[in-house]
């Protein structure tokens, strides 16, 4: 009875670090960039539903607005030595009108008590075009960077994602509640319907992303410029574009994973963080590079964690994280030595 | 002229001894305790990330390994401080060997990603010990005594601080300026021409993750016998990610940039710390905000840090003269002229459905030149990737003097006394044409990391570098000796190849397409030189597209066609071969 209870909690979280895990998988294949700030997303999600649930409106806009004016400088100082009008009138959409707007939607909306299927929209509306401006205002400059100096580039990201999160936010945890509080019985089972959204979710996510890769134009750019940038302009890729692509893709599957999880556990502005590690052990797993290996490894992730909360609790961390080193190990035996770049 | 070099550095300890006897503020002296301490883990991460291209997260968790381990010993047990400094830096080792064991044979990004996560692992581990006092850490740790001397206040720990991170840093730069260090220096970027020298790539990178961790742990030695006290906080990631933004701030390539560096973040936590409360007016440690973005800006605006700026303010200094040496490296006997060296037989390379080399034979005698000619896509690279170990065989084989090499790494065909060039040259821009020579005198050097460390091999290392010096006047580039080789045009890297290929006193040469981008009277020279080394026995193999520069120099020829032999010879009768005709002119035979 426990065990399918600890099963249960395991494959709800473990759907999470899928989610996770896959934009850290499409993010690097596409972009080489690891993106530890992929758990601040989660984050900002979770509490953006959570402030818009108490009909208040979340501080989530200003800081939306905020990246979206520095993106707009940063366009403005590559447009220094003159850009055409069309170029120029992209940016301003962009970047100043629909932060505005999302901002004007945000106060309009908030005290209303939105249905929450609305509220999730909402929130995933906020977060999503901060994906953009990130890559915008970080890692656009460094393109031709390492993916070492991307790295850390990435955890100098996190930083000040994370103590953004903290201005913003105050250091008080927050709960939304759930998108839907039935729950079922199957079986000796008890589901709730939450699980069930996650599972769901993190499925159609996933069967998405692959019709994305797979059928689309813009998904087969994306896979082209992951194998060779360089070629892939050649071949007139805008690799720019893939990047800016990619990068809202990871904030929306971010901005959906915190929606699932708020309601499910009390949210701190540094929670993120270790949430994303978690999907980056799944990624890990996967050589950053195999979408289902990356999705069954947090599983996974997932199962160890619940299971290792209820028999080792004060050792959880120091368990999960620990997965780590085997999983090295096993890379390093079975990749053999590799160059680097 | 000895003094003259020494003055900058003994002004700069005058003037850090002279500071606690100044009337400063005493948090002053705290703050210079911390860069200190700061400065020993930072060293550490220029070694690893600047010069090594690997990176670590993790570091303070190596600092608390050093602390815990003094920490226990030295209140449960009453063991003196003096006996735990060597325990806590054999832990640092300890854990640091088995950890890049594991990672350090992956790919770049997966060591940093391991870091973060165990940096995570091991601060809740050292919250959970009971040995280790859980969260609340040990306390009453005994100061570090010196004939009766307590090192307790702030102004004393402070000599015997920076007493550690300059030996640290003078032994860290005698350590990259050395033997070992030019393998360690290679890493980044030229991996494989070092390893074709005989370096172990694998080795390298684990002396210097393993050096970072002892540094790291000496570090955290200093902090239990200067705070007394120790708990799990200082050792957690965010103290790891600390360390490594003074490395990229400083200039991870520099080792003096590690102190700058580290005093940089740390004065700006200070000031931010005593004064952006009042500003924002959070009490939130809105710091993190401030170096987060400090990390990225100088990525973007300065990859190289900030010391390259300060370098650039202070007077340059004058290149060093070449270290005299009296003793001569020893040579190796060559084998007798006409005996087999180099056999290849049957050799295949198939990558999937495309047979790029179709069992190919043939040999290279002692102090002969052979060419291995062919059209393009004619499988002369991958014969040769095939001899020095790049490539692994299909099927077939390699012999070396009658005994198989088949299967050999690189480095173990460099140990046969092979020697090669590469085709796309493979130099090291950042470091002086001398240094990229004497790499390749790599194994005709014997020295460790310990005799390089405290410069013990200052005798041994000026024999390899003159020797490199003589190689450079031997092919012309004596000139260039002291400047970096980035600087040098195309033609002159590839001699450049030819020295460094030299200075390995090999056996066999082995040239891919050494004439390519040469200028006619350079390709002269060349060819001259070519000649000398067949007279003094050694043998070559060559790979080249210029027949007329073949023609005259080779005393047999292999031709191969789509990865076939389809002629070998005397050169003259190659020429007239009907398949070598048809291959180069188009079936007109």
């Amino acid at each position: 009875m426990i065990a399918t209870f600890l099963i249960q909690d395991g494959v709800t979280n473990g759907a999470i670090y899928a989610l996770l895990g896959l934009a850290l998988v499409l993010l690097f294949s596409v972009t080489r960039v690891i993106f530890i700030p992929q758990g601040e997303f989660v984050a900002y999600g979770a509490l953006t539903l959570a402030l818009l649930d108490g009909g208040k409106v979340p501080a989530t806009i200003s800081l939306l607005v905020c990246f979206g004016a520095i993106a707009f400088l940063f366009d403005l100082w590559s447009m220094r030595r003159g850009a055409d009008a069309r170029t120029f009138l992209r940016s301003v959409a962009l970047n100043l009108v629909l932060p505005g707007a999302i901002y004007g939607i945000t106060v309009m909306l908030a005290p209303l008590g939105l249905p929450s299927v609305a509220k999730a929209l909402l929130t995933i509306l906020i977060i999503t075009p901060m994906g953009a401006y990130v890559y915008r205002i970080a890692y656009r400059p460094l393109a031709d960077a390492s993916v070492l100096v991307l790295l850390i580039a990435s955890v100098g990201v996190h930083l000040a994602m994370m103590g953004l999160g903290l201005v913003f936010f105050g250091a008080e945890g927050l709960r939304a509640n759930p998108l839907a509080d039935d729950n079922f019985n199957i079986g000796s089972l008890m589901v709730s319907a939450q699980s069930l959204c996650i599972y769901g979710a993190t499925i159609t996510i996933i069967i998405g992303l692959y019709l994305f890769f797979e059928r689309t134009l813009l998904g087969k750019a994306l896979r082209a410029t992951a194998v060779n940038r360089l070629g892939a302009r050649l071949v007139g890729v805008r690799t720019h574009l893939t990047g800016v692509t990619a990068f809202t893709l990871a904030a929306a599957i971010g901005a959906v994973s915190g929606v699932l999880i708020g309601p499910i556990t009390t949210i701190y502005y540094d929670t993120g963080f270790l949430i994303g590690l978690k999907g980056f052990v799944a990624a890990i797993i996967g050589g950053l590079a195999s979408f289902p290996i990356t999705a069954i490894a947090a599983i996974g992730v997932g199962l160890v964690e619940s299971f290792s909360s209820f028999f080792a609790s004060s050792y959880k961390e120091v368990i999960v994280f620990g997965l780590i080193i085997p999983v090295l190990i096993w890379l390093s035996l079975s990749h053999g030595f590799h160059e680097e770049e | 002229m000895k003094i003259e070099r020494l003055l900058p550095g003994l002004a700069g300890i005058v003037f850090l001894a002279v500071i606690p006897l100044l009337p400063v503020p005493p948090f002053w002296l705290t703050i210079l305790n911390n860069i200190g301490l700061a400065s020993l883990v930072t060293i550490g991460l220029v070694l690893l990330t600047g010069v090594g291209g690997l990176t670590s997260f993790g570091q303070a968790a190596f600092c608390g390994f050093g602390a815990y381990t003094t920490a226990v010993l030295s209140t449960n047990y009453g063991v003196s401080p003096w006996l735990t400094l060597p325990l806590s830096l054999i832990v640092g080792a300890a854990i640091a060997l088995p950890l890049g064991l594991i990672t350090v044979r992956l790919s770049g990004h997966f060591l940093p990603l391991g870091t973060i996560a165990w940096g995570l692992a091991l601060y809740y581990l050292f919250g959970k010990i009971d040995l280790l006092g859980r969260y609340d850490g040990i306390s009453g740790i005994p100061p570090v005594e010196v004939a009766g001397y307590r090192f307790l206040s702030d102004g004393s720990i402070y000599y015997l601080i920076w007493f550690f991170v300059i030996a640290v840093a003078i032994g860290a730069k005698n350590l990259l300026d050395s033997r070992i260090g030019r393998g360690i220096r290679a890493l980044r970027g030229g991996g494989q021409a070092a390893e074709a020298f005989g370096v172990n790539i694998v080795r390298a990178k684990l002396t210097v993750f393993v050096f970072a961790g002892v540094v790291a742990a000496l570090s955290g030695w200093l902090y239990a016998h200067m705070q007394r006290s120790v708990n799990p906080t200082p050792f957690g990631l965010s103290m790891g990610i600390e360390y490594l933004l003074m490395a990229v701030v400083g200039g991870s390539g520099h080792v003096w940039g590690a102190i700058f560096g580290a005093s940089i973040v740390l004065v700006l936590k200070d000031l931010l710390q005593r004064f952006l409360p009042d500003l924002v007016g959070t009490t939130a440690n809105f710091e993190m905000v401030v170096f987060g973005i400090l990390l990225v800006v100088t990525l973007q605006l300065a990859r190289d840090g900030l010391w390259p700026f300060v370098l650039k303010l202070l007077p340059k200094r004058r290149a060093r003269p070449l270290p005299t040496s009296d003793d001569k490296l020893a040579k190796r006997t060559l084998a007798p002229a006409g005996s087999s060296l180099i056999k290849v037989e049957k050799a295949r390379k198939a990558f999937g459905g495309l047979v790029a080399v179709n069992d190919v034979s043939f040999e290279v005698r002692a102090g002969q030149v052979v060419g291995l000619i062919g059209p393009n896509g004619a499988g002369k690279s991958t014969t040769f990737n095939l001899i020095t170990g790049i490539a692994s065989l299909t099927s077939g084989s390699v012999f070396y003097e009658g005994r198989p090499m088949t299967g050999d790494s690189p480095r173990e065909v460099a140990k046969h006394g092979i020697a090669r060039t590469f085709q796309h040259a493979k130099i090291l821009p950042d470091m002086s044409v001398l240094e990229n020579v004497a790499l390749g005198a790599h194994l005709r050097g014997s020295a460790g990391v310990f005799r390089s460390f405290l410069r013990l091999e200052r005798k041994q290392e000026a024999t390899l570098l003159a020797e490199a010096a003589y190689q450079l006047e031997r092919v012309g580039l004596g000139a260039y000796r002291n400047r970096p080789a980035g600087d040098l045009a195309l033609g002159q890297i590839r001699i450049l190849e030819i020295a460094r290929a030299l200075s390995a006193d090999p056996a066999v040469v082995l040239l891919d397409e050494p004439a390519a981008g040469l200028r006619h009277g350079e390709k002269q020279e060349l060819a001259t030189l070519l000649k000398k080394l067949r007279e003094e026995g050694v043998s070559v193999l060559l790979v080249e597209h210029d027949m007329g520069f073949v023609m005259g120099l080779v005393d047999h020829l292999v031709v191969l066609d789509f990865g076939t032999l389809i002629a070998e010879g005397k050169p003259a009768d190659v020429r007239k071969h009907p398949a070598v005709v048809a291959a180069y002119l188009g079936g007109v035979a």
